[in-house]
């Protein structure tokens, strides 16, 4: 099995979220995150999907994917060619005597406290899922007690768009 | 041209511009809006059915007849919930349909309201599209989208949602309407490349065949078919949803492959070295174990929908595209091959497959007692009706012995439940088929079993003057679940039994009931005249009562889950593959 990072371009209309999660669901393939949400065009919205499949079923993911009358568009992303990110807030026990320990590894892993309280701080990561998991791997023996995590998004590098195609085909039909 | 009118008034309009005539339905609370205007429709006949599963199946019969997309209608809630059966069938069999149902009012919906279902919901994994419709300005623009989605690309149901204060409301209607669908583009024209790939295949093998699915007569593509047959020398098998695409008299053909195919059919694609796959999608009863299927072939595999490529067998050479097209392309490929002096030689496999054929026919068991065998009744219903006729299966042992021993010579001239397995499919399909194709004589061949969950469309039948003709396969039993209890479960048969040796139902007095004229036959000797009485009578529908055998077994036979190299030819009976090769 490998993980793949799919970014769908959909209309954005009520229901295609439902078809989407529908179609992962009826065909057995099983979904490891998704995000959803608008783009720069207000008619497109963007899903990102990763999947851990196999070569073969993934085909057979992209294709179904396609069938669906209101997906525009789907391009698999290369890790090494995409910025990929995962955003946690993650509350943690942190009290006078910790709390200095559990700052030093805040900024260590470039992230950000946004709540502070007497016995706990909520902090704010972003990144890859690795780095996702190596900090919740030196937070926790403080204590997580509580963690909140989004799907990944992901785009291409580079200064190409992948919406731009899509765009042309939603102006002819409107 | 602009005017104003109501949602449900422009809903009819709407089927009026894109071409529909006959619409089968139920009115009901939230879609009767709709039903008001239709009263005043000159160009669309609604047609009152008995149950809206009979309303969605006739949809089927008649789409699929007359090449149209067939129209249903129902209300929101439990109307439209009896519609998902003939919706899921449509779709596993690409048929084209377009489902209208009714939905509670827009303020309504989510509140679990009287009669409320989220259809749209329910029916997303079975359609190719569905829409919800809330604003009466959406109604054209949607009808117009539903039927071009329906009936292009890979045809398919699509249903329309329509809450009931839309079909109320004030709107305007303007004709045509501009579609919305950037996300909708069939491919229809195949890769180049990929064809001068497959005619090179085809001129190298030694052993092909051309696998032909519904496909290509869905792209009405029977003579281009015949020509490429022609040209190549190739085998041609049918499957069950293409029976009559290539005329089971012509020479090449070897019949039906699959769970009960013939064996020359099969042995073409266990010992074939290319498989030419034409609108088929390598179903599971047609390739048996997959592991083991079609193990020195090749595939070529066209179709429209890229989604059915390679999805259970790899595919050397996809191709993308209209079966139509495809083999118009095949064609001129192979004379290109041709006059570059390539050509395929296939006399040994030839050899092979006539050995096939006349060592293993198709065969059955008569009874010494005089009871009937149902295989008899479909080889003289094949030679007393003939192939012009439109013939109409249920779902069984009746269903695989009228695609066995029914010799089909025109494309479209058997119609019936292949993906789902829908059992009660017969009487509905075919009344849509007889409407759609009035001038055509339309038998439904069909079980007690299915026989007995729709035949309240008789009364549709009868009052409607759609005078269908019904053989009921009359065997007292669930014959194909009976058939398994006798392999595979030690004959223990459980609620398979329906009793109707007990007259329960009397079926000729339930036809006699439904306004119907009913027979009944129950010996050989008695067959003919029984059909030809039945042939006589145009004026209602006819069901003649075949009481048949109950331990009329459909052979060949490849069991569920086992190997296509493991047909047997009749019980405990194996053909022997290699003894001439």
């Amino acid at each position: 099995m490998s993980r793949h990072t799919l970014s769908v371009l959909v209309e954005n209309k009520p229901g295609v979220l439902a078809r989407v999660a529908a179609l992962f669901s009826r065909r057995g393939f099983n979904i490891d995150s998704l995000a959803v949400g608008p783009t720069e065009h207000d008619d497109i919205s963007r899903m990102t999907i990763v999947v851990n499949v196999e070569d073969l079923p993934l085909e057979q993911v992209t294709k179904q994917l396609n069938k669906l009358v209101n997906v525009l568009k789907i391009v698999e992303l290369d890790p090494a060619q995409s910025v990929q990110r995962e955003l946690m807030l993650i509350k943690v026990r942190a009290d006078a005597e910790t709390r200095s320990h559990v700052l030093e590894l805040v900024n260590l892993f470039r992230a950000r406290c946004v709540d502070v309280a007497a016995d706990a701080v909520t902090i704010e990561v972003t990144g890859t899922p690795d780095k996702l998991e190596a900090f919740i791997k030196v937070l926790d023996p403080f204590g997580i007690k509580e963690l909140v995590q989004s799907g990944m998004v992901a785009v291409g590098r580079g200064a190409r768009s992948i919406t731009d195609r899509s765009l042309r085909a939603l102006d002819r039909s409107a | 041209m602009t005017e104003r009118m109501t949602g449900a008034q422009a809903l009819v309009k709407a089927l009026e511009h894109v071409g529909v005539d006959t619409v089968f339905g139920i009115p009901g609370g939230a879609i009767l809006p709709a039903y008001d205007p239709l009263l005043d429709s000159t160009k669309v006949r609604h047609v009152l059915v008995r149950h809206e599963q009979g309303a969605g199946h006739a949809a089927e019969g008649y789409a699929q007849a007359t090449g149209k997309v067939g129209v249903c209608m129902a209300t929101s809630g439990p109307g439209a919930t009896n519609l998902v059966t003939p919706i899921a069938d449509a779709y596993m069999d690409s048929v084209p349909i377009v489902a209208i149902t009714g939905q509670v009012a827009s303020n309504a919906i989510g509140t679990d309201a009287f009669q409320e279902a989220d259809i749209v919901g329910i029916t997303m994994p079975t359609t190719k599209h569905n829409f919800l419709v809330t604003d009466p300005a959406d109604i054209p623009r949607t009808i117009a989208e539903a039927f071009h989605i329906a009936s292009t690309g890979r045809p398919g149901p699509v249903l329309v949602d329509i809450a009931k204060d839309a079909l109320q409301a004030m709107t305007t209607f303007s004709w045509p309407p501009v579609m919305q669908l950037p996300g909708y583009r069939p491919v229809t024209r195949p890769h180049s490349k990929q064809i001068r790939e497959a005619a090179k295949l085809i001129v190298e093998s030694k052993r092909p065949v051309l696998y032909v699915g519904g496909g290509v007569h869905k792209a009405r593509a029977s003579q281009e078919l015949r020509k490429l047959a022609e040209l190549t020398g190739m085998p041609v098998i049918t499957t069950l949803m293409a029976r009559g695409t290539f005329p089971d008299s012509h020479p090449q053909h070897l019949g039906m492959p699959g769970m009960h195919g013939s064996v020359a059919a099969v042995g073409s694609l266990q010992r074939g070295d290319l498989i030419v796959a034409l609108g088929a999608r390598f179903d599971d009863r047609v390739t048996g174990d997959l592991a083991t299927f079609a193990p020195y072939a090749k595939v070529v595999h066209a179709d429209i929908d890229p989604a059915e490529i390679s999805k259970n067998r790899h595919a050397d050479v996809p191709i993308v595209g209209d079966c139509r097209e495809v083999i118009g392309d095949l064609i001129t490929a192979v004379e290109n091959e041709y006059a570059n002096g390539r050509r395929g030689d296939y006399t040994e496999w030839w050899a092979t497959l006539n050995n096939y054929r006349s060592t293993y026919p198709l065969g059955y068991e008569e009874y010494e007692d005089g009871t009937l065998a149902p295989q008899y009744v479909m080889e003289r219903l094949s030679a007393i009706v003939g192939p012009d006729a439109t013939y109409v299966a249920g779902v069984g042992q009746h269903q695989m012995w009228a695609a066995q021993f029914i010799g089909y010579e025109h494309p479209g001239t058997f119609i019936n439940s292949g993906g789902a397995g829908t059992m009660g499919f017969a009487i509905p399909a075919a009344m849509g088929a007889k409407m759609g194709r009035p001038e055509r004589t339309v038998w439904a061949i069909d079980g007690d079993g299915c026989f007995q969950m729709t035949n309240q469309e008789l009364a549709t039948c009868a009052l409607e003057g759609v005078p269908i003709k019904i053989a009921v396969i009359n065997n007292g039993n669930l014959g194909m679940v009976r058939q398994w209890q006798t392999l595979f479960y030690n004959e223990r048969y459980s609620n398979t039994n329906l009793q109707t040796v007990r007259r329960i139902p009397d079926f000729v007095k339930l036809a006699e009931a439904y306004g119907c004229v009913g027979l009944r036959c129950e010996r050989a000797e008695d067959v003919d005249a029984t059909i030809k009485k039945a042939m006589e009578i145009n004026d209602v529908p006819v069901v003649i009562d075949f009481v048949v055998h109950q331990d009329a077994m459909v052979w060949p036979m490849v069991a569920a889950g086992t190997s296509n190299d493991d047909i047997k030819v009749a019980r405990d009976m194996a053909p022997k593959w290699d003894s001439e090769d």
